[in-house]
């Protein structure tokens, strides 16, 4: 199982890049939406290449619950080394992937400190899982919402193509 | 050793064919373009199958058989030369092709064309191909250079592919 290998160095790569893309755009508060989209975005991107290595060697999914239980298990492990807490979903093509000790808010706070700012460090993240559910041949919008760190929800809306 | 190897993409455009001769490649195309139905076939059956039926390793597409004959093929020979008419005769009647497929969680679609009268070719052979394809594979999706979707232009996988084809003669 591919792991990666201190995950300490990507939260740090992970933390620069948010300060980059928000130093070197604009002042104004418009600019908040584009770069929450350029982070999405990029994670979108290694969403793509991580899940084409991750499923490299398992079996074929048999549906769509299948592909979200992957994503909640073992491409979460293989990334934070830990697996999402609590998977809902209506089986209408919405599910709820909670984490409660999300590990890129876990140095932020441990309330409701900063939490204006959460959504920065969950954008690469939301792009990340879209990347991923798209190389698997679903096509979703991804959200999350944060109200207590570092516990947060990631929202995954399949679309029907 | 193969004598084509092609790459599709989920959409079913091709990222990547190659095939020897070179001058072969159009039929190569429609080979791997009717290969596609049968990949088809066999992923969809997979979702009403068992759970051993999940590997990514599709096996024989068609049964062996004589290389088809397509209809704009027999149009050129009527305004070609006696010898190329004859050629192409020996072409169809002689090659056989077997096709082998591929396909990965990704959707991605591996073909693999290879010369019927080469019997020494083993399953764990082209087993041993298909994953040689999917690891190179997976290297390009990781390229930072490479945007999915595009055609495959690395000459890493290039190589790669080079190394498992008939050498042209």
């Amino acid at each position: 199982l591919f792991v990666m290998a201190d995950e300490a160095l990507f939260q740090f790569l992970h933390n620069e890049v948010i300060q980059y893309i928000y130093k070197s755009s604009e002042h104004g508060e418009m600019e908040n939406g584009r770069c929450i989209t350029k982070l999405e975005n990029m994670g979108f991107r290694v969403g793509q290449g991580l899940i084409e290595r991750f499923t490299k060697d398992t079996a074929r999914f048999k549906d769509e619950l299948d592909v979200m239980k992957f994503i909640c298990k073992d491409f979460w492990t293989c990334v934070f080394k830990k697996q999402i807490d609590n998977l809902r979903t209506n089986h209408q093509g919405i599910y709820v992937l909670q984490d409660n000790k999300f590990r890129l808010l876990t140095q932020l706070s441990a309330g409701k400190q900063y939490l204006e700012h959460a959504p920065k460090y969950l954008a690469f993240t939301c792009g990340l899982v879209r990347g991923g559910l798209s190389n698997l041949g679903v096509k979703s919008i991804v959200t999350a919402e944060v109200s207590v760190m570092p516990a947060c929800k990631f929202q995954v809306m399949i679309q029907k193509m | 050793m193969a004598v084509c190897i092609a790459v599709i993409a989920k959409e079913n455009y091709p990222l990547y064919i190659r095939s020897v001769p070179v001058q072969n490649e159009l039929k190569f195309h429609y080979t791997v373009h009717t290969s596609l139905d049968v990949v088809e076939e066999k992923i969809s059956a997979v979702g009403k199958a068992m759970a051993d039926q999940r590997e990514l390793y599709l096996g024989l597409l068609y049964p062996t058989e004589d290389y088809k004959v397509y209809p704009s093929h027999m149009i050129i020979v009527y305004y070609t030369p006696v010898c190329i008419f004859f050629l192409l005769i020996e072409n169809i009647l002689l090659y056989r092709h077997t096709r082998y497929g591929y396909v990965t969680n990704s959707k991605v679609k591996f073909v693999i064309v290879v010369d019927s009268s080469n019997t020494s070719l083993r399953d764990n052979e082209i087993r041993s191909m298909f994953r040689k394809l999917h690891n190179s594979f997976t290297d390009v999706m990781c390229n930072p250079f490479y945007n999915p979707g595009d055609t495959i232009q690395s000459k890493a996988f290039d190589s790669m592919v080079s190394a498992m084809m008939v050498q042209a003669s």
